[in-house]
C-alpha cells in the first residue's frame, strides 16, 4: 500500500501499489477459505450437537433461545470413542491454521473497502452491508474462539451464545458472498494471467504497480508457511503423545502437568472451581436417585460394586485432548440398576461438588448412560483419581465433550429431574 | 438438445439482467434478502444478552480494527523493511530474509498474544496456572526462542546464498560479501 505522493488518498486507485493483488490471488485464497471455513462451520455445528443441548430440562443448553438454529440436532453417538477428539481438534487446529489465509485474503481485497462512490446502486449498497457482516463476522468468530482457548474471557457475554449465534450471522453473509463470487473466482482460476488494470472489472489489479519485492508464488509460500507454523505449534495438543511437545505455544501443549497415571492434562483444577478437601474426604457420599428411590454410597461401597475398565480420552471444546486413559469404576447402567432402572436406563443428571463452572450440573442422554464404557470412574491408570481429576469420583463417557465428564460427582439423578 | 440448453442459458441471463433501479439482477436481490433474513434471525439472538451494545462494538470493531489499524500497520512496517533492505548496485535485495521470519514471528504473536503477553504480568499467568496446573510464564520465552530460531535459519540461508554466489578469485568483492549478513543484524 502507500503511494509515492503522500497526498494520494486510499480512495484513489493509484494509492494501491502492490503488483501482487489481482483476481487470481484473491480467487486462490478464497477457494482455500471456502473449503476451510465450511469445515469449521460443520465441525462447530457438530460440537454444538455433542453437548446435547436439547436434552430434557435444557441443563446443557447455553442457548435456550436458539429456535430453528437447532434444527439439525441429533443424539450424539458414543462411537467411535475418539469422535469428539477428532471433530473438535480439527475445529480448533484448523481455525488457528486458517488465520494467515484469512489475513491474506482480507489484504488482497483491501482496496475495495475504499472504493468510491460508497454505493453505486441500492444493490451495491446491500452487498456492502453484507460484506461488513462477512468481515466483521469472520473476525468476531476467530477472535472469540482464539481468546476462549487461551482462557481469556474478555468478550461481552458467555462464549457459547456469542460464538454460536455469531457463526450463524457470519454464515448468512458467507453463503451470499460465495454464490455471488463463485463465477468470477472460477474464471480467475482458469485464466493464466490477471487482466491489465484497465480491463480489470474487479478493481484489484493495481493501476500503477510498484516493482515487485516478492513473486506471487513467494507471497503464497509465506502465507502457507505461516499456516504450517501455526499448525505445528498447535496440533500437538490434540494429537497427544510425543507430539504434545511440539505444540509449544498451544495452551495445553509443551508438556503434561505432572507425571504418573494422573499426570495428564487438566481442564480446571480442584482449587480453581472451589473444591475443598473436607468435602471429598471420608464423609463424602454419592447420592443416586431415580424411579422414586434413593441410595447413598460411600467411596468404599462404590469400590465393592463390580468394577469395569474403559480406555477413553478427555477431549475439550478448547480443542486439546488427552490420549486414552485407562479408567476404572462402576458402570452408569449398574448405578441405574441400584434404583431399579437397570433394564432401560433413562437420561441422567450429574451434579458436582464444584462451586463454579457452567457445567457443574450436566445431563447425559440415555444412549450415553447405556454404553458399557460409560463409568463413574474411581481410579485411573491403576491408581486413585487425583484431586484435580475428580477424586472421589468422576464421570467418563465415550466421545462426549470434556465438560460432560463431570468431576467431583455428588449426585446422580436418573430419569425425571 | 443443444438449442434447449442455449435457450435455458439465455433465460438465466435475462433473469440476471441488471435492473435499472436496483443496479443488480433480481437473483441478487433475492440472495441478499435471504442472507439478511438469516442474519437477522441469528442477530437478534446474538444481541439478546444484556451486553448487546458491546457485542455490536466487538462485531464492527473487529472489522474496523483490522482494516484501519492492523493492516496499515503491518503494511507500513513491511514497506519500511522493503525500503531498508532493497538491492543496490553492490548487492541484491535481502528483503525476504527479514520479511519472512518477521512475518512468521508476528503471526505467532498475534494468535497467541494472550498467553505470550500474559507471561509477563502475574495476573494472567496465575489465572492460567490455577486453571490448568501448567506453568503460565513459559510462553514469552518460547515465542522468543522460536523467533530467534526463525531469524537464525534466515541468516544461515542468506549466508549460504552469499557464499554460493561469490565469484571465484575476487578477493576484494569477497570481503564485501562477508559484510553483508552483518548489515542485517
Amino acid at each position: 500500500m502507500g503511494a509515492h505522493n503522500p497526498l494520494t488518498p486510499p480512495t484513489s486507485p493509484s494509492f494501491w501499489r502492490s503488483p501482487l493483488r489481482g483476481p487470481r490471488l484473491t480467487a486462490l485464497l478464497g477457494m482455500v477459505l471456502l473449503a476451510g471455513i465450511t469445515l469449521l462451520f460443520v465441525t462447530g455445528l457438530l460440537s454444538y450437537a455433542a453437548y446435547n443441548p436439547n436434552l430434557a430440562g435444557g441443563v446443557n443448553d447455553k442457548t435456550p433461545g436458539k429456535g430453528l438454529l437447532g434444527f439439525y440436532l441429533f443424539s450424539w453417538p458414543t462411537d467411535p470413542h475418539w469422535l469428539y477428539r477428532l471433530t473438535q481438534g480439527v475445529h480448533v487446529t484448523l481455525g488457528i491454521a486458517l488465520v494467515p489465509i484469512l489475513l491474506a485474503k482480507l489484504w488482497s481485497v483491501i482496496p475495495k473497502l475504499f472504493t468510491l462512490p460508497p454505493a453505486r446502486s441500492p444493490g451495491h449498497a446491500l452487498e456492502r452491508v453484507s460484506l461488513l457482516l462477512l468481515v466483521g463476522g469472520a473476525l468476531f468468530e476467530f477472535v472469540t474462539g482464539i481468546l476462549n482457548i487461551q482462557l481469556e474471557y474478555l468478550f461481552p457475554g458467555s462464549f457459547y451464545p456469542l460464538h454460536f449465534y455469531g457463526a450463524w450471522v457470519f454464515i448468512g453473509a458467507f453463503a451470499a458472498h460465495v454464490v455471488l463470487r463463485v463465477p468470477r473466482t472460477v474464471r480467475a482460476l482458469r485464466e493464466r494471467e490477471d487482466p491489465g488494470a484497465a480491463a480489470d472489472e474487479t478493481g484489484l489489479v493495481a493501476a500503477r504497480p510498484d516493482p515487485p519485492t516478492v513473486t506471487r508464488r513467494g507471497a503464497l509460500g509465506l502465507v502457507g508457511a505461516g499456516s504450517l507454523l501455526l499448525f505445528v505449534a498447535t496440533a500437538g495438543q490434540s494429537i497427544g503423545g510425543r507430539w504434545r511437545g511440539t505444540a509449544l505455544l498451544a495452551p495445553h501443549g509443551g508438556r503434561d502437568p505432572g507425571s504418573g497415571p494422573n499426570g495428564f492434562q487438566i481442564n480446571k483444577t480442584a482449587a480453581y472451581v472451589g473444591i475443598r478437601s473436607q468435602d471429598t474426604g471420608d464423609d463424602w457420599r454419592l447420592t443416586v436417585e431415580g424411579g422414586g428411590r434413593r441410595v447413598r454410597l460411600s467411596r468404599a461401597e462404590l469400590l465393592r460394586l463390580p468394577q469395569h475398565e474403559a480406555a477413553l480420552p478427555i477431549a475439550c471444546v478448547e480443542g486439546w485432548s488427552t490420549d486414552d486413559q485407562r479408567w476404572s469404576g462402576v458402570r452408569l447402567r449398574d448405578l441405574a440398576a441400584l434404583v431399579g432402572l437397570g433394564e432401560r436406563p433413562p437420561d441422567l443428571l450429574v451434579e458436582s461438588l464444584q462451586l463454579h463452572g457452567a457445567f457443574r450440573r450436566a445431563a447425559l442422554r440415555d444412549n450415553q448412560v447405556r454404553d458399557p464404557r460409560s463409568l463413574l470412574a474411581l481410579r485411573v491408570g491403576g491408581v486413585d483419581l487425583s484431586a484435580d481429576h475428580g477424586y472421589p469420583a468422576r464421570i467418563i463417557v465415550p466421545a462426549a465433550p470434556g465438560v460432560l465428564n463431570t468431576k467431583w460427582v455428588s449426585r446422580l439423578t436418573f430419569g425425571e429431574w | 438438445m443443444r438449442a434447449a440448453w442455449r435457450d435455458r442459458v439465455a433465460r438465466a441471463r435475462r433473469a440476471l439482467r441488471v435492473h435499472r433501479w436496483y443496479g443488480e439482477g433480481p437473483l441478487h436481490l433475492l440472495l441478499m434478502l435471504a442472507s439478511f433474513a438469516l442474519t437477522g434471525y441469528a442477530g437478534v439472538r446474538l444481541l439478546a444478552g444484556g451486553q448487546w451494545p458491546l457485542v455490536i462494538v466487538w462485531f464492527v470493531g473487529a472489522a474496523l480494527l483490522h482494516d484501519l489499524v492492523l493492516l496499515p500497520l503491518y503494511a507500513l512496517a513491511d514497506r519500511a523493511v522493503a525500503g531498508y533492505t532493497a538491492g543496490t548496485g553492490r548487492h541484491r535485495a535481502w528483503t525476504a530474509y527479514v520479511r519472512v521470519p518477521a512475518a512468521l514471528s508476528g503471526l505467532l504473536l498475534l494468535v497467541w498474544f494472550p498467553l505470550i503477553a500474559g507471561s509477563v504480568g502475574s495476573g494472567a499467568a496465575a489465572h492460567y496456572e490455577a486453571a490448568t496446573g501448567l506453568p503460565g510464564g513459559v510462553f514469552l520465552g518460547r515465542w522468543l526462542l522460536i523467533t530467534a530460531g526463525l531469524f537464525a535459519v534466515s541468516a544461515l540461508w542468506l549466508l549460504g546464498r552469499t557464499v554460493q554466489q561469490r565469484p571465484p578469485g575476487a578477493a576484494r568483492r569477497r570481503r564485501e560479501t562477508k559484510q553483508r549478513p552483518a548489515a542485517g543484524d
